[in-house]
């Protein structure tokens, strides 16, 4: 919505060129850029599979105000190459009043896009690169973007400077002329598309990914000890570890798969640190075994699933929620854990430290699922608040007088728990059923205790306020429609709301935050009064549409939108729902 | 080494009181023995001491210690017992396996703990058979074995866990026989004190699926030669033996994975600066 004429509050733009071209350095220098000035924004990013070569694009929002998603349509389009367009082009739509600014000899604009002819500009990034010693046409597009609306020379240049300094003065003089030719190359579109300033904010503010924010949460919430095996889309929760870890006293160790990364770190926790790994869909397949171990013997660590599409392989890239059922129901036999799952890019420092807090409690594997389009989107956030929340055990402290039970039946269900070192504590874990000490045991009541006596630390844990995020404080009482999502669709459905209230429409969020253990009374109550409820998720079977069914009743009129990926669910889809529901 | 030290614990001070479910005759019990006489001579308190198993009859082998112990999923404990050495690595830790549990399931996580080269011992007790699952061949038994499961044999090659071992990088190799407890007992004791990741292979018969191994007392021998820290003479020697030599066959001199882990609720904003704007 324009504010003043050809001035926006949100713009969005991609930077489009084959991997190798910098169409990814251009859009992070172009987000860190709009950071310093005092915007917020996202960047997400779509690439093929090919390590150097395939397609890659930029996916930059902007704004004055804080944004968890991306738009649906662009407002700038900059391409160095249109190579496999075809892949990807759907992706992006024009605005109406969107500009394409295109290489010519990128080849011709895709049919896909859109947009106005009169629109698409042609500038000979390559060739004016070419003409500055050590220059490269990704700094030309920077430029341009810059240009168009309304970063500064020297707040880009800030960003350069400090990423290319370590090449040599001369890297950063070939950027700089770069830039400024690129900017004097669009002196015809500067007023078209400019970003309203930033909202005033007194908090500092972060640049962070979801995959950093996980892992800078668990470490936040006591974790110093990691297992590692790399796979698209987690690998970088795991890097981000690394070096962290040995900072603050931790460590991380690379494992040789995904089985022997999860068995390090229930070895790890039983050794007293709290511990954690991070994996996508097929590590989490192979970890399914051990996921049950650590139920079984209450050895509290956290596994987090950054999820893709799948089945099986699947697309390694793209995001998916379709990990829902594995990650509730994939152990065999009864096996009761905890699943949460990030609400944005910020929350995944809460929810991943409320996650470390929720496993140590409890003495149980807690898993995380957040997701490719949170895990790999750059995105400027509000500093985050502390958070008491950190790992505290229920430890047994040791005597060697009395026999010690580790897995006495208490009325919360938690028993203290012995640490290796600690005299008269000694016992064995064990993935067998077992009775109160820890010993084997294939008896009636033993089996039955223990089962209830895991099942009750769980069902009766006090979760506080926390299991979701609820309501719209613009429209508190009175909404017409309720929409219920879990994880990452959280983002475009805020924004879907915001448009809908613009309109007119009243909508209420319920935004589900802990899947496992279903707490029944505070959704139930959350939903009272909701007359026409949409759920909405990002998998092709409806998997948590179904999960909600199988732990409930739902009340009132409910509709239900679910398509898998590769692309994500958008704002406008969720809005196009509404406005459908609402005209029928 | 001090192992003629008076140690102030006892051998009860290692055992639980818990029954052992291996069949009469099993070699295990040998095992369990010569474990229990290694730890007093070791000298360390109980609580100080990890034992880590996978599934199978020889990974009970945890419970019936009084010694912290976890009994997990088949062919992981080499998984478990690294990631609880490098986050505790004050604690003694034992990894006790079978060929089944260690070769089979279990036999990547052999090949890169020897790279890794984590401080601590794996015991494989070997009577090439699963046992727990009543009689069938595992990576070691003999190609012409035969069994319901696998009828005339499996006509595969057994598997050489010492020379894969070496290969992969072991610190420590070396072969006993669980009847000879004073000699087992000795080499535990060594492979507990040799840094690094220490391999022992201890030929235990199944008396009850293989009654042929009651014979192997007889047919074991001690190796006629120093240990070496020369991997390719040591592989030499085992793939040139009859797979009865027993005795230390290589001391290495690798450097052990080395990290450290510390209680510590840390001081974050070292990690915080790198997302401020």
């Amino acid at each position: 919505m324009p504010a003043a004429e050809n001035s926006y509050e949100s713009i969005s733009l991609a930077i489009i060129g084959s991997g190798g071209a910098g169409a990814l350095t251009a859009g992070a220098i172009i987000l860190e850029a709009a950071a310093s000035s005092g915007w917020y924004g996202i960047m997400n990013r779509s690439v093929g599979p090919q390590i150097r070569g395939g397609e890659a694009a930029a996916l930059v929002r902007l704004a004055n105000h804080r944004v968890d998603c991306m738009n649906k349509e662009y407002d700038l389009l900059i391409a160095i190459d249109w190579k496999n367009a075809e892949r990807f082009a759907s992706e992006m739509p024009l605005a109406k009043h969107g500009l394409v600014l295109s290489d010519p000899t990128a080849g011709e604009v895709p049919t896909e896009i859109g947009g106005l002819q009169s629109n698409i500009a042609s500038v000979a990034m390559k060739d004016l690169a070419k003409e500055i010693p050590g220059g490269r046409e990704n700094m030309i597009a920077v430029g341009m973007a810059a240009a168009i609306i309304g970063l500064s020379l020297e707040s880009i240049m800030d960003i350069v400077t400090a990423k290319l300094s370590k090449k040599g003065g001369e890297v950063v003089e070939a950027g700089r002329k770069c830039i400024v030719t690129g900017m004097a190359q669009v002196a015809k579109f500067t007023d078209q598309l400019k970003l309203q300033n930033p909202e005033k904010t007194d908090a500092g503010r972060w640049l962070i990914t979801g995959n950093e924010a996980v892992g800078y949460g668990a470490v936040r919430g006591g974790i110093r000890f990691a297992a590692a095996y790399p796979i698209t889309p987690a690998t970088e929760v795991l890097e981000w570890l690394a070096p962290a870890l040995s900072k603050v006293g931790g460590a991380l160790v690379q494992a040789e798969d995904e089985l022997s990364s999860i068995n390090m770190i229930i070895g790890a926790s039983f050794g007293g640190r709290a511990s954690i790994t991070a994996t996508s869909g097929p590590g989490l397949a192979l970890m399914v075994e051990a996921l049950g171990l650590a139920t079984a013997s209450e050895v509290p660590i956290v596994v987090v699933d950054v999820m893709r599409g799948g089945p099986s392989t699947g697309i390694p890239t793209k995001s998916e929620q379709s990990d829902l059922n594995i990650a509730i129901h994939g152990c065999h036999g009864d096996a009761p854990h905890i699943v949460v799952a990030p609400l944005s890019v910020s929350d995944c420092i809460f929810t991943a430290q409320w996650a470390v807090y929720l496993a140590e409690a409890m003495q149980t594997a807690a898993i995380l699922l957040s997701d490719q389009s949170l895990g790999q989107a750059r995105v400027i956030i509000d500093k985050p608040a502390n958070i008491a929340f950190f790992a505290k055990r229920k430890i047994y402290q040791g005597n060697r007088e009395e026999t010690y039970n580790r897995y006495a039946i208490t009325a919360d269900g938690i028993s203290p728990m012995a640490i290796p070192g600690t005299p008269g504590g000694q016992y064995t874990a064990d993935g067998l059923t077992h009775n109160v000490r820890g010993a084997p045991s294939s008896t009636e009541s033993d089996h039955r205790d223990q089962h209830d006596k895991r099942e009750r630390k769980i069902a009766n844990f006090d979760y506080g306020d926390h299991w979701a995020d609820i309501g719209n404080p613009d429209v508190d009482a009175g909404s017409d429609f309720t929409i219920l999502v879990w994880g990452s669709m959280a983002g475009p459905t805020r924004e879907a709301i915001h448009t809908l209230g613009c309109e007119g429409i009243k909508v209420k969020l319920v935004a589900m935050r802990l899947l496992a253990p279903f707490l029944k009374q505070p959704f139930l109550a959350a939903l009272k009064g909701c007359d026409r409820t949409l759920i909405v998720e990002q998998t092709h079977s409806g998997q948590f549409h179904n999960y909600l069914r199988s732990q409930c009743d739902l009340p009132g009129e409910i509709r239900h939108f679910h398509r898998p990926g590769p692309h994500l669910i958008g704002a406008q889809e969720i809005v196009d729902q509404i406005r459908d529901w609402k005209n029928s | 080494m001090n192992t003629h030290q008076t140690a102030p614990f006892k051998a009860a001070d290692y055992k639980s009181d818990i029954t052992p479910i291996w069949c009469p005759g099993c070699g295990d019990f040998h095992v369990l023995m010569s474990i229990t006489k290694a730890l007093v001579a070791l000298g360390k308190a109980p609580e100080d001491i990890a034992v880590v198993s996978g599934i199978g009859c020889s990974s009970r082998i945890p419970a019936y210690t009084n010694c912290y112990g976890f009994h997990g999923v088949h062919g992981r404990s080499l998984a478990l017992a690294g990631g609880l050495k490098v986050a505790r690595p004050d604690l003694t830790v034992l990894v006790m396996s079978g060929d089944g549990d260690g070769f089979s399931i279990g036999g990547n996580h052999f090949l890169h703990a020897c790279r890794r080269n984590i401080d601590m011992t794996y015991v494989v007790m070997d009577n090439r058979v699963y046992g727990m699952t009543k009689g069938q061949p595992s990576p070691t038994t003999e190609p012409d074995w035969d069994s319901a499961l696998s009828p005339g044999g499996t006509g595969l090659s057994p598997f050489h866990p010492l020379v894969i071992a070496l290969a992969s990088g072991a610190n420590f190799v070396a072969r006993t026989f669980s009847g000879n407890i004073k000699d087992t007992t000795n080499t535990l004791l060594e492979a507990i004190h040799h840094p690094g990741f220490s391999f022992v292979e201890i030929l235990s018969p199944c008396v009850t699926f293989r009654p042929d191994e009651k014979e192997w007392k007889n047919t074991v021998h001690t190796a006629s030669v120093e240990p070496t820290d020369d991997p390719a003479r040591a592989a030499r020697r085992i793939m040139t033996d009859d797979g009865m030599n027993t005795g230390i066959l290589y001391r290495g001199h690798r450097k052990p994975y080395g990290t450290h882990v510390e209680d510590q609720a840390g001081d974050l904003s070292i990690l915080e600066k790198q997302f401020e704007i």
